[in-house]
């Protein structure tokens, strides 16, 4: 304890002392500071000298540190030490952070965004207080583990909890800057602007609360519906290209989130082939049914049927073959098994399926975005409440607040009451055995549903690269590169030079997701890390906050960002940080369940005896751990990076012209109505995630041969 | 010196509300090989994992030597364990998994490679360094575990049922084997096992568990020969229990059994009712009835080839009794007579 505590002390003092506290003005990489410490290159030394005075504060916990460590008695007396001057100083630290000179602010002050040298000194009282925890004998007195635990908490507040406490303040603040209240806040949100029912009345249309929940009702019960079909013929049927089947569950994954919606306009569009064939064939006209309801639906249908396949696979295979087998030696037919055993059994997993598909539903973007035209959803509100001509964001805040009481409650739903009740997996142990077959007239209705709406699906992405290779769909469709010289032309004189319109967000794009990719997996590793393997108190709720961030749309998230981190103390939009930040964030409970599968996989036995050889755990998360989950983390790693990549909701709000992604950079041709680089654009990313995974797999194949040579050797 | 010690005292482990030890003390001699012996879900792997430091107690204070090592996290003790799966590192090889309490402490690679040679030797698996674990038979990974174990030279070994994945023939070479390793290394070692056999065969001392705490601890021939209660007397070899009253109590004793009063010369302090320990092969059966016999009607009789197993039906209850097979051996329905050794029965509380 006593090593750990003097290094993360000396480290902080350093931070203190010589970096620079606050954001330099050329970037902290450029090193200027080191030469300039003047303005806001100071360090909180310097500041504080100079006409800072309260930059003194955090001294406190590091005098408090040093006493610890240099004058107590007992081990006890030294945790305790450690940890009262590690929470004190910090405390000061963020009080004086976000009351002098802010918008909260006790008295005025010039204070720039934080920098290097806060940062660096507030993880160093962090880990200083975490590490007296672990004296006081938590985490089985390891300062890894509640230096990881602390670590992990304060990023999820800082940049989950913090964010959000700016909607719910916008949404409740009253005009003038007169405080907070119920006044205005309750007339607004309950107001017809949002949960208006024309359109069920008959007056009119709907207001967007009413049209998002009910959109994400069709969307729940089609895509479980949809889900249910496949999974029965991937897992109880001789169907032959099952393969073909799995490939689906894919495509979603590297699909940007509009792109569905372009392919239904080359379709279904004014100009769409199959509309331009019915209007030929039969003279029927040609309408704009596709923007609205109906086709926003389409839309996620196809985006989210194969992700409630991917769900539904897990719940059919998990009914045990055994209690289908006693169910036909009971002499009930195939129909009467599925009927009454089979499926009660998956009752709760269905009900899984569609919380989460109404949440994804709800939380779509891209897809009301192209083809919402007057149905008006939450999400796009909230966007157009944001970058419309009229910017309002406490309407923005307040239609946030109704999206994610939605997402929020069909999360709970899922944990508490669906989650408990999940008897499909329980049994786990010795059964062998087959799955009963489906009865025929179940397994044609399958096969109908299903197989169409799979060539669909097909029919759909090979649209995409079709369309992008023709000058001008539904009018000229003349074959042509020009969509792709236009995006991504490169001139070869003189040097290479990059004169495509897309090159500069590609790349952004590939570097951001190139960051980010390895600290998520980072971060939902560690989370899972302690999920699985460390015992301490206050587990469920740390379990249940790194997960929440699941059922916050992204459009909630980045208007969070925007309201929290565009002033002090924490200045961060128009920086490629912030990007890399939201991507973290929002994939985490991907990283974290992952890691949670792999985890569990890996007997604990391991890590003990590698504890018990002397190792500490930060080794034996190095040298056992990490070598094991070795495909875990690589999938984990392309998850996140493909994720990242594809992402559109928070990252519209927090791009700048400096860092401008690759999705935002298509949402603006669509706006444009330039679809054809678009979905040239679309599919470059699509080839570009499709090498990215494939390469994964093999260098994964590859690792897995390796090990199957070696056996073979001896 | 009491380098190698090992001592409980008071120590208690709570799991929420699971108590998985009462209040237990302990008090283990360097060099020797003491058994912790019970059914399962008594807490012997919970008391083997709070020496370790893999579980720390609820209360009380642990020593290993003479330090207090009770908030010492496990990476710092001088212990080692054998862990029931073994707990292999798959993806190093024998050398590696043998050689990594070695790496991880930064010891030169010119120490490490005749260190790890030297502890596979000792276990006979010299050749075998290159292999990943999955490469080698049970047993063999078994060895493999335990040369891992001691080539830290560690102050205290751990064995938590190292031979319950072995197959019944290998468990008697492997289970010499450790003891034989151990006295030779003159370690400290605690031995976990329900199995009583194994835990007769290899200990200088067994502690018996029951229900989160220690019923009777002593060397193998105590527990077998002077059980202190009726759970023991069962557990260490098999015994027929029967009824008794105990007429008078002191150095030697007079039962009434049957409506007859015998003297025993075993000792017992109270008077009252009580259960007579007899072992089922120190049973005579014969045809005639003697002064100690008791008269029984054979319900059940098994012949094993070395040994005869009967079942008898007896006013006091049923009784199981093994003989050496002869030319006429009882059989089913057949009434005998069943007499004992006075020597050799003893006298435990109900
Ligand atoms: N990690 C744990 N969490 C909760 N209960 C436990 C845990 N480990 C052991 N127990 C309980 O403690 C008791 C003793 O367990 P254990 O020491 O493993 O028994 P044994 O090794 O003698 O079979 C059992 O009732 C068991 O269920
Ligand atoms: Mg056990």
């Amino acid at each position: 304890m006593k090593r750990v505590a003097v290094f993360w002390l000396v480290v902080g003092v350093i931070g203190w002392a010589l970096l620079p506290w606050y954001l330099t003005q050329n970037g902290f990489w450029r090193f200027g500071w080191l030469t300039d410490m003047s303005g806001t290159n100071a360090s909180a030394l310097g500041a504080a000298l100079h006409d800072k005075p309260w930059l003194w504060l955090p001294v406190l916990g590091f005098v408090g540190a040093a006493l610890s460590l240099g004058l107590a008695r007992t081990q006890l007396a030294m945790a305790r030490g450690l940890f009262a001057s590690g929470t004190a100083g910090l405390a000061l630290l963020m009080g004086q952070a976000l009351l002098i000179g802010t918008r909260f602010g006790l008295w005025e002050a010039d204070n720039p965004g934080i920098g290097a040298g806060a940062f660096v000194t507030a993880s160093a009282l962090l880990f200083i207080a975490t590490t007296g925890v672990s004296g006081l004998g938590k985490g089985r007195g390891d300062a890894f583990v509640t230096g990881l635990v602390g670590a992990i908490v304060a990023l999820v507040a800082i940049f989950v909890f913090f964010p959000l406490t700016f909607i719910l303040v916008r949404a409740f603040e009253l005009k003038g800057g007169a405080g907070l209240g119920f006044s205005e806040f309750l007339p607004r949100f309950f107001s017809s602007t949002i949960w208006g029912i024309g359109c069920i009345t008959g007056g009119g249309s709907c207001g967007p609360a009413v049209n998002s929940f009910l959109l994400g009702l069709s969307t729940a019960a089609g895509t479980t519906f949809m889900g249910l079909m496949f999974a029965l013929i991937f897992t109880r049927t001789d169907f032959r290209a099952k393969k073909l089947l799995r490939v689906l569950t894919v495509l979603p994954i590297i699909t940007p989130p509009f792109v569905i919606g372009l392919a239904l306009i080359l379709l279904f569009g004014r100009a769409g082939t199959i509309t331009e064939f019915f209007s030929w064939a039969f003279g029927w006209e040609k309408t704009r049914w596709l923007y609205g309801f109906h086709g926003v639906w389409l839309a996620q249908m196809l985006s989210f049927t194969p992700i409630a396949f991917l769900v539904l696979i897990g719940v059919v295979e998990g009914v045990s073959p055994s209690m289908e087998e006693a169910s036909q030696t009971l002499d009930a037919n195939r129909w009467q098994t599925f009927r009454y055993i089979s499926f009660p059994l998956m009752r709760p997993g269905l009900a899984n399926a569609f919380l989460l598909g109404f949440i994804e539903s709800i939380a779509d973007f891209g897809n009301p975005l192209v083809l919402g035209g007057n149905f008006n959803v939450l999400s796009t509100e909230i966007y157009f409440a944001i970058v419309g001509t009229i910017a309002d964001p406490a309407q923005a805040a307040i239609l946030s607040i109704t999206l994610l009481t939605f997402t929020l409650s069909a999360f709970l739903a899922q944990r508490f009451w669906v989650g408990k009740k999940n008897y499909a997996t329980v049994t786990g142990k010795g059964d062998s055995g087959r799955h009963a077959a489906l009865n025929p007239v179940l397994r044609w209705t399958a096969y109908l549903v299903a197989l169409p709406w799979a060539f669909f699906t097909m029919v759909l992405y090979a649209l995409i690269l079709f369309g992008s290779f023709v000058k001008l769909w539904g009018y000229d469709h003349t074959f042509t590169f020009e969509h792709y010289l236009r995006g991504f032309k490169i001139v070869v004189r003189n040097g290479v030079h990059f004169t495509g319109a897309a090159w500069d967000s590609y790349f952004t794009t590939l570097t951001i997701s190139a960051i980010a990719a390895p600290l998520t997996a980072a971060v939902g590793l560690a989370t899972a890390y302690l999920l699985v393997r460390q015992k301490f108190t206050g587990k469920n709720a740390f379990e249940f906050s790194t997960m929440l961030s699941f059922a916050i749309p992204g459009t909630v998230i980045g208007v969070a960002y925007i309201m929290a981190f565009n002033f002090p103390p924490i200045e961060l939009t128009g920086t490629g940080l912030i990007l890399i930040i939201v991507f973290i964030f929002r994939n985490m409970p991907v990283g974290v369940r992952g890691g949670i599968a792999a985890m569990s996989q890996l007997d604990k036995s391991l890590d003990e005896a590698s504890i018990m050889l002397g190792a500490n755990s930060a080794t034996t998360l190095r040298r056992v751990i990490l070598p094991l989950m070795g495909p875990a983390i690589l999938a984990a790693l392309t998850y996140s990076f493909v994720r990242a990549i594809t992402s559109v909701s928070a990252v519209i709000f927090l791009v700048s012209a400096r860092h401008n992604m690759a999705t935002s950079f298509i949402v603006g041709r669509v706006e444009n109505g330039e679809y054809g680089i678009a979905i040239a654009y679309a599919s470059v990313l699509i080839v570009t995630m499709l090498t990215v995974i494939i390469a994964m797999q093999l260098v994964i194949g590859r690792r897995t041969l390796r090990r199957a040579d070696r056996v073979e050797a001896h | 010196m009491t380098k190698g010690s090992v001592r409980f005292e008071g120590v208690t482990k709570h799991f929420d509300d699971v108590v998985a030890l009462k209040p237990l003390d302990l008090d283990i001699a360097p060099g020797t090989l003491v058994t912790l012996l019970g059914p399962s879900g008594c807490g012997k792997t919970t008391t083997l994992r709070l020496v370790a430091g893999l579980e720390s107690p609820t209360s009380g204070r642990i020593f290993i030597g003479d330090e207090d090592v009770t908030h010492l996290s496990a990476t710092y003790r001088k212990v080692s364990m054998v862990f029931q799966s073994y707990a292999l590192f798959p993806h190093m090889t024998v050398a590696e998994n043998v050689g990594y309490g070695l790496t991880v402490k930064r010891v030169s690679k010119s120490e490490l490679r005749p260190r790890v040679e030297e502890g596979l030797a000792m276990v006979g698996l010299e050749g075998f360094g290159d292999r990943l674990p999955s490469e080698l038979s049970g047993g063999q990974q078994q060895r493999v575990a335990v040369a891992r174990a001691i080539v830290l030279e560690p102050e205290v070994l751990l064995l938590d049922e190292p031979l319950s994945n072995l197959d019944a023939k290998l468990r008697r070479h492997v289970r010499e084997e450790i003891r034989e390793i151990q006295q030779r290394l003159n370690l400290t070692a605690i031995y976990v096992t329900h199995d009583q056999e194994e835990a007769m065969a290899v200990s200088d001392r067994i502690i018996v568990m029951k229900n989160a705490e220690i019923a009777q601890e002593g060397a193998p021939a105590d527990l077998y020969e002077r059980p202190n209660s009726a759970f023991i007397a069962d557990f260490i070899g098999d015994a027929n229990l029967l009824p008794v009253e105990v007429a008078r109590s002191g150095e030697t004793v007079d039962i009434v059994f049957d409506g007859r009063r015998l003297t025993l010369p075993t000792a017992f302090s109270t008077t009252g009712q009580a259960n007579l320990v007899l072992r089922p092969h120190q049973l005579r059966l014969s045809h005639e009835a003697s002064a100690d016999s008791l008269p029984a009607e054979v319900s059940y009789a098994a012949y094993l080839g070395n040994q005869v197993q009967y079942t008898l039906d007896t006013a006091l209850g049923e009784i199981f009794a093994v003989t050496v097979p002869d030319a006429t051996p009882f059989r089913k329905g057949d009434t005998v007579h069943v007499g004992f050794d006075p020597v050799a029965a003893r006298i435990v509380s109900i």
